[in-house]
């Protein structure tokens, strides 16, 4: 039996008193990647910020038995900041204990890996919509975190990117990660589970 | 003392980066300094009576100015997501958030202090005692301006609506300041609004920040 990472029961949400969903279980356990799919507003975006605990459910429990990273709508990254600085500060947050040339080699192999290396030193403000999502993502790489919350991942990403990206899934899969993805288009890696928002 | 460092260090460079935005509030302190010296004429005495206090209203509305933007740059580009869900120490990363906006708005007023009490011709004795009030009695304000500044951050306004909310806050730091001012305008002596000062700065320190780690969270529920 594979290990669960995290373990959301009988969760629920409302919005101006019209539920948005509710009575939702859901598990992620390693190795598995549970999709979460639904259109426009039917609240995936919402799902996903209570599993990682910026919102608390009106009803149920969550508990995350992991670390994990969480990547939303906003990349997270500072227009005023350089890459560098950005991801170090990052990582300072997630992963504190790691020694500080670790965290250096993490950040460039991440970003390498993205094929994103070559921003290191640039300010966020200089980048691309979807140079930006490829460094957040790297972001979400180099915390190393068991499980992740990852909010439309492909938004922006050029299909070299969407590619990287279904690599990198299948990579954190097979090392016994998990991801809950919000996504309109498949990912790449076939899901454990999908979640369907919106169908009543 | 991680949690400190890391925030401190990150917000104080993203302020030397927006120089001119980050000397806003302290351009204004200096300019209204000025503006009440010249308004208020020649009648030194009405001016030694009120210079203390008017001071520290100025200092106070520069707080209001500087401290609206402090979470509503992170809330946009999601960094402010990342910090409520791994910043551990929530308290000590808040902590240093305040304290390097303290650093930009704060200090530097305190600093200008006896060269702006010079332009109201302050008697030098009531000059480093309002320096003194002010190193003491800013950290507190930026504390409690913060609180409010979280509140807002998510509905996009900011400026008086700030000022308005934590204005209860603000009042017995602006008395005992602007008091301990005065009372060595007037040749006594301000030990006791001092140490006032000082017990309200402890006190902000421990409890702003859960009241600021609060607010933040509510406005993630949109």
């Amino acid at each position: 039996m594979s290990e669960v990472l995290l373990r959301a029961s009988d969760v629920g949400y409302e919005v101006d008193d019209l539920p948005l969903f509710h009575e939702l279980d859901l598990v992620v356990r390693s190795s598995e990647m549970v999709e979460v799919r639904g259109a426009n507003a039917s609240g995936k975006s919402t799902l996903l910020r209570c599993l990682a605990g910026l919102i608390r459910p009106a009803s149920g429990a969550v508990e995350a038995h992991d670390q994990f990273a969480y990547l939303g709508h906003r990349s997270g990254l500072s227009d005023t900041l350089t890459v560098r600085e950005n991801l170090r500060w990052l990582l300072a947050l997630c992963a504190g204990q790691r020694r500080a040339n670790e965290v250096e080699s993490g950040i460039e192999e991440a970003l390498v890996r993205l094929e994103v290396g070559h921003v290191l030193g640039r300010s966020v403000a200089s980048l691309s919509a979807g140079q930006r999502r490829r460094v957040a993502l790297a972001g979400v790489l180099a915390s190393r975190a068991r499980l992740w919350l990852l909010d439309e991942p492909l938004t922006a990403l050029d299909d070299a990117g969407v590619a990287l990206l279904a690599g990198e899934l299948r990579r954190h899969l097979d090392c016994g990660g998990g991801v809950v993805a919000a996504t309109h288009r498949a990912l790449g890696p076939p899901p454990a589970r999908t979640v369907q928002l919106g169908e009543s | 003392m991680n949690a400190f460092a890391t925030e401190f260090r990150r917000d104080l460079a993203i302020w030397a980066r927006h120089g001119a935005e980050t000397m806003n509030p302290i351009a204004f302190f200096a300019l209204a300094a000025f503006l009440l010296g010249l308004g208020l004429g020649q009648s030194t005495s009405r001016l030694d009576d009120a210079a203390g206090g008017a001071l520290w209203v100025l200092a106070l509305f520069a707080n209001v100015l500087a401290v609206e933007g402090l979470f509503s740059r992170d809330r946009e580009d999601g960094s402010l997501e990342q910090l409520l869900l791994h910043g551990k120490p929530l308290f000590a990363a808040l902590l240093g958030k305040v304290a390097a906006h303290w650093i930009v708005s704060g200090l530097p007023i305190a600093a200008l202090s006896p060269l702006v009490a010079l332009l109201v011709d302050l008697p030098p004795s009531g000059m480093y005692v309002l320096a003194l009030t002010l190193l003491l009695g800013t950290p507190t304000l930026a504390l409690v301006g913060a609180i409010g500044a979280a509140l807002v951050a998510g509905t996009g306004r900011g400026g008086l609506l700030v000022a308005l909310l934590v204005m209860p806050l603000y009042v017995p730091t602006l008395l005992f300041g602007s008091g301990a001012a005065m009372t060595a305008l007037g040749g006594g002596d301000p030990s006791a609004e001092l140490l006032w000062l000082a017990a309200l700065l402890a006190l902000s320190i421990t409890l702003a920040p859960f009241g600021i780690g609060a607010a933040l969270r509510v406005g993630q529920e949109y």
